[in-house]
């Protein structure tokens, strides 16, 4: 989720990273639900997307939020959704912010990228988009995000080549099931001169009930890493620093930039520490309510205290602490670990005893928001692909 | 692959597509075009990069920013990596 960063000496005064942990007076990198209705049930959908909130911003809340940002100096926001073009003013709203020198990258299922809206897109400037695959076949792909979602996918490619949009990404969350497609996933996008980005799956969301089918195993984590290390042109949006706990650091910032250069405006302009943690443990206000978004980044309570010094913790006194600063903050509370707890994929195995302790039945923390189609079937790739529960 | 060194004789100016948000330990640099974001992680070379006009030669700006000599290899080797990514250009 975080732009490819390039640091300058001389030496700073204080480590980077350091800064950033404290904070900054906006966010580096900002993300953007702009709809919770979506056509799609993908199985692991981090914001338990599928219908429209009635209390969703309007156009002219858009644009004041877009507004905003340019005063702040956001360079660049992350549109997504659920499916941000089934908006019907989608367009109205990258049109205000790339015109109001709000760079936007949005995320789609591509299934409403037609050859028209392809060449609308093409136009444009300060404009990426980010396909989302899950798999480089539509077996595996389909499993995860609904039978058709791969050819539908293939097609937006393949309009948006043929509207010579250029580089666009192809964005894939990695899992179990598809680890081993990451050679053909850069096929895929070396194909349509693509950019391949891949991120990191978390229990947030839909992905509650689906994350302990679906996340890599400890050897497949190895492997990863080992591939990571040998594409540094491959994105990853920071979202693997974990695996850093391996030995040689991964390229990035390799922190948790929840609530200090990172958050998420939801569709009814909640604002949360970060994409992944939607519920309300992590809720820092509203962009309706007095001073906007910019009092809610910068006098919030919760990111107030996000941005002081790490509490003691499993962690802060293991070897690999600096490397892997301990992890993925959502991914432990939605395991229902606790913060000070190791990362649920920790490489050193710290937190396997945790995760048996918990065992299948436990209770862990649920958000209140879920916009999930009621009788709509979840893809469940589980019984498609039998997988052992639980990080072998 | 290292950039191509900047000398102090060198003209440079920021580019028209980078927009610069000061920070407390410098500034971020965001480039529209290339859509890169690079840090710029000293208030100096912030103050340096904010002076180059395209007309005085690098030495000279740095001269007339207080930048002593002794600190000269490390701002030229910041300069040069700012222009590799397209923040600063020739001019
Ligand atoms: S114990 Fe914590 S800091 Fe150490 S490798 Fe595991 S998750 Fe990272
Ligand atoms: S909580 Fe996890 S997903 Fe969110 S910013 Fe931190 S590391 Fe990234």
């Amino acid at each position: 989720m975080r732009p490819e960063v390039v640091s300058q000496p001389p030496a700073a005064t204080r480590p980077l990273v350091e800064e950033f942990r404290l904070g900054l007076d906006a966010p580096i990198c900002l993300t953007w639900e702009l709809t919770y209705a979506c056509n799609l049930s993908c199985a692991h959908c981090l914001s338990s997307s599928g219908r429209r909130d009635p209390a969703e911003l309007s156009t002219e809340e858009c644009f004041a939020v877009i507004d905003e940002l340019q005063r702040l100096q956001v360079f660049y926001v992350n549109l997504g959704g659920g499916e941000p073009m089934m908006r019907s003013d989608f367009f109205d709203i990258v049109d205000h912010a790339v015109s109001h020198h709000v760079g936007v990258k949005f995320s789609t299922n591509g299934t409403f990228i037609d050859a028209a809206a392809a060449r609308r897109l093409a136009g444009m400037d300060y404009l990426d988009v980010q396909i989302s695959i899950d798999g480089a076949t539509s077996g595996v792909n389909d499993a995860l995000r609904g039978r058709g979602s791969f050819a539908a996918a293939r097609q937006a490619m393949d309009h948006l080549a043929d509207a010579d949009f250029g580089p666009f990404k192809i964005s894939v969350v990695v899992t179990r099931q598809n680890v081993d497609q990451l050679d053909a996933f850069a096929d895929i996008a070396a194909q349509y001169g693509a950019q391949l980005r891949v991120t990191r799956l978390r229990p947030s969301g839909r992905g509650a009930d689906t994350w302990h089918d679906l996340h890599p195993t400890q050897e497949q984590q190895r492997q990863l890493y080992h591939w990571l290390l040998e594409r540094p042109a491959v994105l990853t949006g920071d979202s693997f620093f974990h695996l850093s706990a391996l030995g040689e650091p991964l390229p990035g910032l390799n922190l948790c930039g929840a609530g200090r250069v990172v958050c998420l405006i939801d569709p009814v302009g909640d604002v949360y520490a970060c994409p992944f943690v939607i519920h309300d443990e992590f809720l820092a206000g509203n962009v309706r309510n007095d001073g906007g978004f910019t009092s809610v980044w910068r006098e919030s309570e919760l990111f107030t205290s996000l941005r002081e010094p790490d509490s003691e913790g499993a962690c802060v006194s293991c070897g690999s602490y600096d490397a892997c600063q301990g992890g993925c903050m959502a991914s432990k509370f939605f395991v229902g670990f606790d913060l000070t707890d190791p990362d649920p994929e920790c490489v050193l195995g710290h937190a396997e005893p945790l995760l048996a302790a918990l065992g299948t039945d436990s209770v862990v923390p649920r958000a209140r928001v879920d916009h999930s189609r009621p009788g709509v079937s979840v893809p469940s790739p589980v019984t498609l692909r039998p997988t052992r529960r639980s990080g072998a | 692959m290292d950039p191509v060194p900047v000398t102090l004789a060198d003209r440079l100016v920021l580019h028209p597509d980078v927009a610069l948000r000061p920070e407390r330990f410098g500034a971020l640099a965001y480039h529209f075009g290339n859509r890169r974001l690079s840090f710029i992680k000293h208030v100096d070379l912030l103050a340096v990069v904010e002076a180059l006009d395209g007309e005085r030669t690098v030495g000279e700006v740095l001269d007339s920013a207080g930048v002593d000599s002794g600190r000269h290899a490390s701002f030229l080797t910041a300069l040069a990596t700012l222009s590799d990514s397209e923040v600063l250009c020739a001019t």
